[in-house]
């Protein structure tokens, strides 16, 4: 198990290095970055096994003492995100490689080795046991984030990517001294360490390095008043790289947050928490109302529904955490998959204006059908896995009784809603504006072939994922709601890594 | 000692963030370089006193400087200076692109923050990127 886990991090940037060696021959570099990603995935989902059975596995690099060096532990969390963050990088390539076929996507040559340098930082900050390699983790994938942003040098891309950088770079910044501050007053940065010292801390620097975090992950959560770099940036980016990062960047921010305050006993900022989530909700969806672009709008929507993890964390009970934890594996397929569908839409259409598109249920059922399921369940309506997540959440505040949060969750749904029937009435209803342009695609047709049944079979497959989550709802529960009690006792995790 | 280190490192922190907020991308560059040092200082200041190089066999061991931050401090230098690489390319191509290195507002927000969206002001929008 122990090379499993090291494989994981190890095993995409090997590929990574082997598919810019022969990045000029497409083929191979594609089989290259496929053969990893599918490896990666089945490894993931092999340690979600093992540790379902056997419990928390806790790898030191290097044979080293864990206060010395780097300690690599997959949890129960640890492992069901990371199954589902690799299975969702794999749908995305392989629309990545349908799309290069009709000669929309990004720059085919370091597209592919970049998202691999990215799988690897996930697998990173997923796995690690220490705050200074998650540091790292963070640096690997927002450099290769970067790249992916801004390489095709596009002027949009570059002002928006400069506005992503300087802020996520502040953030890094924020993030190493926020080390420094942890590492002088605790002597060690093992989060299994700060697990047993930072809650022997005086309460002033306890509410210090919480709120600090707090900032540094909220930052690159995207949780209100830390968020306006994203509804700017995302939507500049080509598509598969905007579903990317739509599905998976700010949610590596939640799960630093869990991560950390749940092993750090962090309970007294709950009410902190409650409230940046409640605002967050509020201003994401009203951000969405007001947009007019399917990339935009639905952007504004990342924000909105990192507020509902952030809830689940605020309650700190093992309903709420295992809340957060649902919520976490419903949501980075989701997202990815609108992304996916807006792209199709784009590739379709030639833009993503809602006014420029009319009627396209009628032209094209099945791109209604695959944007149907998804919004729905973003919304949270029965039987989607989003309403399985939200009740989760609603339940665990009712519990609590936190009712603000509770009421300014279920308005922010309705917004939800709202938001997609404006979509859908752009979109799919009504007619065609006779004075839209019809912007003609690069290569001509791309509504025949194999690029467009690899992209439509992407999309269709990962709408099919987020319908068996809302399947699996009872076992998934019942594996977040294990994950939770570990999180909120982390002696399991430190026994594991110290022991 | 120590102290002199944390008030430079709060010093460094102070310019850098003034920099950063600037709208050219070269102070930026700037700022975040400060920035990179304030947080190295920061870290040297959390390892405790100095002492001597910690090289095994070679010195004492209850004389040594503890070896832990510098190995992070390394780390961070070398992830800053290819940031700083990556943000003086992108100062670059902003300036092939539009002749300065200033960032630019987001025409979209401006565009629904000003009007009622309507067709002809996605025309203008278009014209104006």
């Amino acid at each position: 198990m122990t090379a499993v886990v090291a494989l994981l991090v190890a095993g995409p940037l090997v590929a990574s290095a082997a598919g810019l060696a022969c990045r000029a021959r497409s083929r191979l570099r594609d089989t290259i970055t496929i053969g990893s990603l599918t490896a990666v995935t089945a490894l993931a989902a092999w340690l979600l096994i093992a540790v379902e059975r056997d419990g928390t596995i806790a790898v030191r690099v290097g044979g080293w003492d864990p206060e010395l060096g780097i300690v690599l532990v997959a949890d129960l969390f640890a492992a069901l995100i990371l199954v589902v963050a690799m299975a969702t990088i794999l749908v995305v390539e392989i629309y990545a490689i349908g799309q290069r076929r009709t000669a929309w996507g990004a720059d085919p040559q370091l597209a592919g080795p970049l998202l691999l340098v990215l799988t690897a930082g996930i697998a990173l900050a997923i796995l690690t046991g220490d705050l200074f390699t998650l540091f790292v983790a963070f640096e690997l994938i927002l450099v290769s984030s970067y790249v992916l942003l801004t390489h095709q040098g596009r002027r949009g891309q570059i002002r928006s990517g400069m506005t992503y950088v300087t802020m996520n770079l502040f953030a890094s910044t924020l993030f190493l001294i926020g080390v420094a501050v942890v590492y002088a007053a605790t002597g060690t940065v093992n989060l299994a360490l700060l697990a047993e010292r930072i809650p022997e801390l005086p309460s002033e620097l306890q509410w210090g390095i919480g709120l600090w975090f707090l900032v540094v992950f909220g930052t690159k959560a995207a949780i209100f008043p830390l968020f306006s770099w994203l509804p700017d940036s995302y939507p500049t980016a080509p598509t598969t790289i905007t579903a990317v990062f739509a599905g998976l960047l700010t949610k590596i921010g939640v799960y630093a947050l869990i991560r950390f305050n749940t092993l750090t006993g962090m309970e007294d900022l709950g009410p902190v928490i409650l409230t940046a989530a409640g605002i967050t909700m509020l201003v994401g969806v009203a951000g969405a109302l007001a947009q007019d672009d399917v990339k935009r709008i639905l952007s504004f929507h990342i924000v909105s529904q990192i507020g509902y993890m952030l809830m689940g964390l605020g309650l700190f009970s093992v309903a709420g955490v295992a809340g957060a934890v649902l919520f976490l594996i419903h949501q980075i397929p989701i997202k990815t998959v609108l992304f996916l569908v807006g792209g199709l839409i784009e590739e379709h259409e030639g833009t993503s204006a809602l006014d420029r598109i009319g009627g396209l249920s009628a032209r094209q059922p099945l791109l209604a059908a695959l944007f149907a399921i998804p919004a729905l369940s973003l919304a949270g309506l029965p039987p989607f896995s989003g309403f399985v997540a939200k009740l989760a959440l609603v339940e665990a505040g009712i519990a609590e009784l936190a009712m603000p949060i509770v009421v300014v969750s279920l308005a922010a749904s309705i917004l939800t809603l709202l938001s997609m029937a404006k979509i859908w009435l752009g979109l799919f209803w009504g007619t065609k504006p006779d004075d839209a342009p019809r912007i003609v695609t690069p290569t001509g047709d791309t509504r025949s072939g194999l690029g467009r049944r690899l992209t439509v079979g992407a999309t269709a497959t990962a709408v099919a994922g987020t319908v068996a989550i809302a399947l699996f709802a009872g076992p998934l529960w019942d594996l977040s709601e294990r994950a939770a009690t570990d999180l909120l006792d982390p002696v399991a995790y430190t026994n594991e890594v110290l022991g | 000692m120590s102290l002199a280190l944390v008030f430079a490192a709060g010093g460094l922190a102070a310019i850098g963030t003034y920099l950063v907020t600037a709208r050219s991308l070269s102070r930026i560059v700037l700022g975040f370089s400060l920035l990179g040092h304030s947080a190295v200082l920061a870290l040297l200041a959390a390892g405790g006193p100095a002492g001597e190089a910690p090289i095994a066999d070679r010195s004492e061991p209850d004389t040594l400087a503890n070896p832990l931050p510098q190995a992070l401090s390394l780390t961070a230098i070398v992830i800053s200076f290819g940031l700083t690489l990556f943000l003086l390319a992108l100062a670059r191509r902003q300036h092939q692109l539009s002749g300065d290195d200033l960032v630019e507002d987001d025409l979209e927000d401006r565009r629904i923050a000003a009007s009622k969206p309507t067709t002809q002001s996605h025309a203008a929008t278009e014209e104006a990127a």
